[in-house]
């Protein structure tokens, strides 16, 4: 793609002028060799790239909205996250279990994949990049309250940190706290208080 | 099948660097903590990777590091702690 800001109606242009790299050409013989096979059909990729993408952290949101005014459905939320997200009628397309981690005023919760990048996806959709990135993943777990300061989120000494490497089988949602001021506000515009990074845990949810 | 370590038991991640698809985090490894939770039984990663699924499903736990014996120099908390997941045959009683 051209650097040169002059023209920006100019069309995007993929750069392979360094060619694919070595996992592009994995990923593409592999994809080859099972359509070749009949094992798959080049939609079926394709439409699984969509499930992917269909994905919002909004769906997250209303979620924690959902428990924020039903205390029985966040009791059984925290107790059995797969089964409460899928009552909501989340479909769980990858198979993984959900421990749902709720804030509290005595702890702030973080999650990390210092292994690679595992994310509730089902629940939040893609990870951003930055949660992917190698500064993140060694600091969420080595200097947890610098990171989150250069977030925003100042964390007080009398709160303790608890970080969340999510480095197997299971994906971890954060609950936020439900602020001060919100008592009246629908389910909705709670919702709307509840962003991707208040459940991953580097922030916390604020009224607007 | 009753799972080997309960909720509070002391154990130690081993510090084995066998080659492989190991999910046990280098960072950890030698680290000393407790039992959060007991998960369910998932197959071995280190297995499955060679394609050998049948009869590797393996106990997963939570483990709770304290931060300040993780890190010497930490610089957060002293309450501050770590969690993650470990299967069983990277845990020994500590």
């Amino acid at each position: 793609m051209t650097h040169d800001h002059a023209d920006p109606h100019a069309p995007v242009e993929v750069d392979l002028s360094d060619g694919p790299d070595y996992f592009d050409v994995m990923v593409h013989a592999l994809q080859e060799i099972l359509v070749d096979k009949g094992l798959i059909g080049a939609g079926e990729v394709r439409a699984r790239l969509e499930v992917l993408d269909a994905v919002e952290p909004g769906r997250g949101a209303a979620l924690i909205a959902r428990a924020w005014t039903d205390p029985a459905f966040k009791q059984r939320l925290l107790a059995d996250g797969t089964a409460a997200v899928e009552e909501f009628g989340i479909d769980n397309y990858d198979g993984t279990r959900l421990i749902v981690i709720e804030q509290t005023p005595d702890v702030h919760n973080l999650v990390v994949c210092t292994l690679c990048s595992c994310y509730p996806r089902p629940v939040l959709g893609l990870p951003p990049d930055w949660y992917k990135s190698r500064p993140y993943r060694a600091r969420a777990v080595r200097d947890p309250r610098g990171l989150l300061r250069e977030f925003g989120t100042e964390v007080p000494p009398e709160v303790t940190i608890r970080v969340h490497d999510s480095n197997a089988n299971m994906r971890y949602l954060i609950m936020p706290m439900r602020p001060a001021g919100s008592e009246s506000m629908t389910e909705a515009e709670l919702a709307a208080l509840i962003t991707r990074d208040s459940m991953i845990g580097v922030t916390t949810a604020k009224l607007r | 099948m009753i799972s080997r370590y309960a909720i509070g038991d002391r154990v130690r991640i081993s510090a084995r660097y066998a080659p492989g698809h190991v999910r046990t985090p280098f960072y950890v490894r030698g680290a000393t903590g407790h039992i959060e939770r007991v998960l369910d039984k998932f197959l071995d990663p280190e297995r499955e990777a060679y394609g050998v699924n049948a009869g590797t499903e393996t106990q997963l736990y939570r483990v709770r590091l304290n931060q300040s014996t993780l890190w010497p120099d930490y610089s957060g908390e002293p309450a501050d702690v770590l969690e993650l997941e470990i299967f069983e045959h990277w845990l020994e009683p500590a």
